[in-house]
């Protein structure tokens, strides 16, 4: 029998299992290996840092996700030998596959900029959302600047959500007249969509927030407190939030399938892997230039899917889900309990709408449904 | 046209809106050596003004712009510090 081994257990791994779990049912041995035993709700970290959501409700049991034909294993994988067609895990363990799913995300690496891990919080790790909110209820005043520290980073719109939530909070505590916030992007405007810079900087002016464009972090000098650029500018802080760069999983650095930085060389339509046409992948991990975003993986999913069932069935492919055309959704917060939403692929831009309590409230529904929805392959 | 010059890495940044084509050049010259020469694929109509003001304002080496086919340009930047 066929053996697909998926590696990961986030949004894309256990999506992907699953529908080939539907698919095949025993028509092929499907293993899924996450380094961890609990699936996490990354996209709820972002109301942690202002008390808003407790982190204990952002994870639940991996295994009880997924399809009862998927054997789960649990272990970090530290080798892939794609000609042997096989991965070896840290604890020695050594699978073999016939086609493989590369779903591993993408990881946090403050310490590719210097004083960056020392000197600035984040909220993209439940353990650093957690320390940023310690952080922001013992502040009384001063000066917060809220950025990108590095690229590529994943959900591009969440430090400008961070930074609409912060001027919410900061005015529901009191002490928002107190406090200046500057917000730095690494580009010539706020975003970089047009359409969606142009409606969040009046939002960003209207609430007396400064705006630092062109602002590439360098380095961070925790002793003095400065944000520097390679632009050139130096930016005195007392509260530095700052969403470090990504790389993938180390494994995959170097390795025959990815770059230095370990994102995988991936077909931007059928998401198979460059030279070796039995290993995919999806979610944060491609080298695909489009949003490192949980809708992405979901949408990424039904593909790869559908690919490795047609093969392992030996049928052609149906062509509803033949090709990936780059779909991605994101809601973007705007405080104040409004939002809007991005929605695009790789040939129609976004048109987001003013932001209004409806997408705020579709946001916070899907927020509690995604368990239901998402990980199971139900939408 | 642009006289010809060795590319080192090309970004095939088509259909990028999120986080765009600029925002993978930016990234991709952090990880570069000083003197690696940079090619973007774009289609992005703004990228005609944003890539060559961004190259500008982190003094980069604007090397040119090759039309490819329909709306996609190849923006070529080479790495100066
Ligand atoms: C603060 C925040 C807000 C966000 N908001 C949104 C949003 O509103 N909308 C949206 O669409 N997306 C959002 N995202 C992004 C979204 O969470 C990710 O893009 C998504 O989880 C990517 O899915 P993935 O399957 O590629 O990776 P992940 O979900 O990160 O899963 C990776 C899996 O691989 C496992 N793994 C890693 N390394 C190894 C290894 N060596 N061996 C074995 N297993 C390994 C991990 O344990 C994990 O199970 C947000 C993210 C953050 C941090």
């Amino acid at each position: 029998m066929k053996q697909i081994l998926v590696l990961g257990g986030g949004t894309g791994g256990t999506l992907v299992a699953n529908l080939l779990a539907k698919k095949l049912k025993d028509e092929a041995k499907i293993t899924l290996v996450s380094a961890s035993s609990r699936h996490l709700y990354q996209p709820g970290w972002l109301y942690v840092p202002f008390g808003w959501q407790d982190p204990r409700g952002l994870s639940r049991s991996l295994k009880s996700l997924l399809n009862k034909r998927v054997q789960l294993e649990i272990g970090r994988v530290s080798h892939l030998d794609p000609h042997a067609q096989s991965v070896t895990l840290e604890s020695g363990h050594t699978l073999h596959y016939d086609y493989l799913v590369v779903a591993t995300g993408s990881r946090v690496t403050p310490e590719d900029v210097p004083g960056l891990a020392e000197g600035a919080h984040h909220f993209y790790t439940e353990e650093a959302a957690w320390k940023l909110h310690a952080a922001l209820e013992e502040f009384n005043g001063g000066k917060i600047v809220v950025g990108v520290g590095g690229l590529p980073h994943k959900c591009p719109v969440a430090p400008l959500e961070f930074t609409f939530l912060l001027d919410e909070y900061l005015t529901r505590k009191g002490i928002r007249q107190q406090t200046e916030i500057t917000y730095t992007y690494p580009i010539n405007r706020v975003f970089s969509i047009e359409s969606v810079a142009e409606m969040a900087e009046p939002l960003l002016k209207e609430r007396g927030i400064n705006i630092e464009t062109f602002f590439n972090l360098e380095s961070v000098d925790p002793e003095k407190k400065l944000a520097i650029s390679m632009e050139g500018s130096e930016l005195p802080y007392d509260l530095l939030v700052m969403i470090p760069p990504h790389r993938g999983a180390k494994f995959l650095e170097g390795s025959p399938i990815a770059d230095a930085q370990g994102w995988v060389y991936t077909d931007r339509h059928t998401l198979q892997v460059k030279d070796f046409p039995n290993i995919y992948a999806l979610g944060d991990t491609t080298n695909l230039p489009i949003s490192k975003a949980g809708s992405t993986a979901h949408f990424e999913a039904p593909v790869i899917a559908e690919h490795i069932a047609a093969a392992i069935q030996g049928r052609p492919v149906d062509p509803k889900h033949a090709t990936y055309n780059g779909k991605v959704t994101c809601f973007l917060e705007a405080g104040y309990e409004k939002a809007s939403i991005l929605a695009f692929d790789y040939d129609t831009p976004p048109k987001p709408p003013t932001p209004s309590w409806l997408y705020h409230y579709e946001k916070m529904a899907f927020n509690k449904a995604y368990w239901y929805l998402v990980p199971t392959g139900v939408i | 046209m642009v006289s010809p010059v060795q590319i080192t890495k090309e970004i095939d940044a088509r259909g990028s809106f999120c986080p765009g084509p600029l925002m993978e050049l930016i990234r991709n010259i952090k990880t570069a050596q000083v003197g690696d020469v940079i090619a973007v694929l774009s289609g992005d109509p703004g990228s005609v003004k944003d890539i060559p003001a961004w190259v500008e304002k982190a003094k980069h080496e604007f090397l040119g712009i090759e039309d490819v086919e329909g709306e996609v340009k190849r923006f070529i930047v080479r790495k100066a510090h």
